[in-house]
């Protein structure tokens, strides 16, 4: 545990889209610093540092902690950029809890954002592998999570109509989601009937390419409880990027996820993260990592992830709902997504989640997800963790 | 602060280091910091890689040096930008109580790199980039503006370069130790007026590694350590339009913070060495004045008199500086591990009298941000 308890006390995201040619980069993170601030009721001089992330290659801009300085309202402030790929923003919200837990800052704003559409995703990602080993045999994102669900499929006999059933719990949550860029009910049959991208992963297996924003506020005990009467309070972090290699992943099962949750619930006291836990908001980048990482989490046994979606539980009004907001599969602005799930697991605790609100939510977890299969996971609880 | 440097480990800085990976230099770096504190990989609970997509050319540059610096069971973070702000945030996770031992690295390889481009790309993409401005040019700017604005002259730049070149000789990781002179300086090859050959830094490849460790973790092992006092950071404006270029604004006020957490008053008294981001000679005299180790428009005058020489009242890069090996995204983190060797006395050839010390790093173009630390060899 910290020293010092650190809270989140407003979020902000902009309506995210496949494309914003209306606004600049800047423009964009300036929508969503302003609706976190008004959330807070703070202004910009309210705030002590900027902690802000994306991925260089995407909009092809050096320094962006830098240029975004009229967007994020860092002049004259403490400003440091975060970056880790997939998981940047959830990246970006650990380190704003760290920021504040030391004592050097007492408000922090945190901001994630991608404009996705100005840049050839698969291209740059492929550029994050080895170029000896890794780059030449698989391109950008898509081929890694193929192979992750292939391996998972033949250990466990799951079929692709498993992995539709979670794109279709995802898309329907999105409905519920006026912020989220894909908000449209798809049947088991649209999902298996959609392209094939990457065997067995079809079209709407698979997340959106997104313009977007994210920012969070995260403030320090004393601050926290004068700004909001429901803060979202971080009981901990955890993360494990553990390969730089593509080849020494254990395809099949996520063990940075394996690993970063059994540190984060120790952590924490969750014994039962099942029962424990009311909610979560996963980077669930497609379909069937919404079975394999329930499994990693210790939610379910091993192989009993598809069976535990089949049965509802997961569904808004079930035992443990998941990506109540519609996830990364209806959106994936890719610097603001791990913050958005951070932003949304806030809500839920905060009780302002609107009509994706889960009941009584105790607590929430929110994941990153990216690199080479790596995870980030915070814990976010209602009542305050012990010191 | 109840946080203390326990460990360094820099690899030698050279021209081109081509039969070495990322994660050749981070392995060599990481074990060296080991090594000096006295520790295994299995002390370390928590590692900051600092790195940058645009210098390597590499998407999630991060990835190329997770394995050699030792994340792989571990909680882990990256920053992107300069050294020193990679520290900053492992300080923050010493400070937190969520960690004992957080160990920094930060890497660079300039010749794989092509600097005009990368920092071009720094610029607005609408209103600036197609002007074809890079890193060199935007400082050629800023170095009219400060010796217009102070009086400073090209002689008392050039004296910034023959200082540190020489200061260089006594330092086994640098790569340009020389004796010049001004006329060498102010004859060699004109880059971007005012700046000559010589008064611009190297291309360099490099990998530096430090050990940051909360107070109570120090009490425990052998190593010597070197307190924390102060860390501070600050960005000015984006545009260069929108700032006065000859002045380093966002550095005072870096510097006044850390000073203010370290309890310094009067710091051209209570300072006794620093380690500056001299990437041209002009920043080292308008850092140092940003640092308040002068009045603003006197550092040329001081220098002149060789207040900042190795054997002067207050040492101004015993290393070499940035002039003599600059490994961009490390070159921040090499100035703290200076540092801590000086307080440490184990400088070796370049060891000044020192107790504090400050270091210093630089993100963005122009000095748009600046991160000070200030350290002391008592708690």
């Amino acid at each position: 545990m910290g020293k010092r308890r650190v809270a989140i006390v407003g979020t902000g995201q902009t309506h995210h889209r496949s494309h914003r040619p209306d606004v600049n980069g800047r423009e964009l993170i300036h929508e969503a610093v302003t609706r976190a601030l008004e959330d807070a009721d703070l202004s910009i001089k309210n705030i002590d540092a900027v902690i802000i992330g994306n991925m260089d290659h995407f909009e092809g801009i050096n320094y962006v902690d830098c240029w975004s300085i009229d967007g994020s309202g860092g002049y004259h402030k403490p400003v440091i950029k975060l970056t880790t790929g997939g998981t940047t923003g959830s990246t970006l919200a650990i380190g704003g809890y760290h920021f504040v837990a030391s004592g050097m800052f007492d408000k922090v704003l945190i901001i994630g954002w991608e404009k996705n559409s100005e840049s050839d995703t698969t291209g740059a990602i492929t550029t994050a592998f080895d170029p000896v080993w890794d780059r030449l045999v698989f391109a950008g994102a898509i081929s890694g999570l193929a192979v992750e669900a292939q391996s998972y499929m033949a250990k466990y006999g799951a079929t692709d109509r498993d992995g539709a059933r979670v794109s279709v719990r995802d898309r329907k949550h999105a409905c519920n989601n006026p912020y989220a860029q894909l908000r449209k009910e798809v049947t088991l049959e649209e999902v298996l009937a959609s392209p094939m991208l990457a065997d067995p992963i079809h079209l709407l297996d698979v997340c959106p390419r997104t313009d977007g924003a994210c920012a969070v506020i995260m403030a320090s005990e004393d601050y926290a409880e004068k700004i909001t009467s429901t803060p979202d309070w971080i009981w901990a972090t955890a993360n494990r990027h553990k390969y730089t290699y593509l080849g020494d992943v254990n395809w099949g099962e996520l063990d940075s996820m394996a690993e970063a949750s059994k540190d984060l619930f120790k952590k924490c006291g969750i014994t039962e993260p099942r029962k424990q836990i009311d909610v979560i908001e996963m980077y669930q980048p497609y379909s069937f990592a919404g079975i394999i990482w329930i499994e990693d989490m210790g939610i379910v046994p091993r192989g009993k992830g598809a069976e535990y979606i089949w049965s509802g539980a997961t569904d808004m009004g079930g035992e443990l709902p998941i990506n109540p907001s519609g996830g990364v599969i209806a959106c994936n602005p890719i610097g603001a997504t791990g913050l958005i799930r951070c932003a949304e697991a806030a809500l839920q605790v905060m009780g302002k989640a609107e009509a994706r609100q889960v009941p009584d939510v105790n607590f929430a977890v929110s994941t990153g997800f990216g690199g080479c299969m790596w995870t980030d996971m915070l814990l976010h609880g209602k009542k305050k963790p012990n010191l | 602060m109840e946080a203390a440097i326990i460990g360094v480990g820099m690899t030698t800085i050279e021209k081109s280091k081509v039969g070495e990976t990322y994660a050749d230099l981070a392995w060599e770096a990481v074990n060296k910091a080991l090594n000096d504190a006295g520790l295994g990989i299995d002390d370390i609970d928590n590692v900051i890689t600092t790195s940058s997509d645009f210098w390597d050319g590499r998407t999630i540059s991060c990835m190329a040096v997770g394995d050699a610096s030792g994340v792989r069971y571990k909680n882990c973070s990256a920053v992107e930008g300069d050294g020193t702000f990679g520290a900053a945030y492992a300080l923050a996770r010493s400070l937190s109580g969520d960690y004992k031992t957080t160990l920094v690295t930060a890497h660079s390889k300039g010749s794989e790199s092509i600097s005009s481009i990368i920092t071009n790309a720094a610029f607005d993409p609408i209103y600036e980039r197609g002007l074809g401005m890079d890193m060199i040019s935007a400082c050629a700017m800023q170095a009219r503006a400060y010796m217009h604005a102070t009086g400073t002259t090209p002689e008392q730049l050039a004296l910034v370069s023959c200082k540190n070149h020489k200061n260089a000789k006594d330092n086994p990781y640098a790569q340009l130790p020389m004796d010049i002179t001004v006329k060498d300086v102010l004859s060699s090859e004109m880059i971007a007026d005012p700046l000559h050959k010589l008064d611009c830094s190297p291309v360099s490849d490099g990998c530096c590694a430090i050990i940051i460790a909360n107070a109570d973790f120090v009490k425990k092992i052998k190593a010597k350590p070197v307190w924390i006092k102060g860390v501070a950071f600050c960005s000015d404006a984006y545009f260069m339009g929108d700032r006065d270029l000859s002045k380093a604004k966002a550095l005072e006020e870096a510097a006044k913070k850390a000073y203010s957490m370290a309890g310094i008053t009067n710091p051209q008294n209570e300072i006794n060495v620093a380690e500056i981001y001299d990437a041209f000679t002009y920043q080292e005299l308008m850092w140092i004045e940003g640092l308040g180790l002068a009045e603003y428009g006197k550092a040329g005058l001081m220098l002149e008199k060789g207040i900042f020489n190795r054997d002067g009242k207050l040492p101004v890069n015993p290393s070499g500086g940035l002039l003599s090996g600059h490994p961009v995204i490390a070159a921040g983190l090499y100035r703290i591990a200076e540092v801590v060797l000086q307080l440490r006395g184990e400088a070796g050839g370049r060891q000044v009298n020192a107790k504090r010390g400050v270091a210093h790093g630089v993100n963005g173009l122009c000095g748009q941000s600046h991160c000070v630390w200030v350290l002391d060899k008592e708690k």
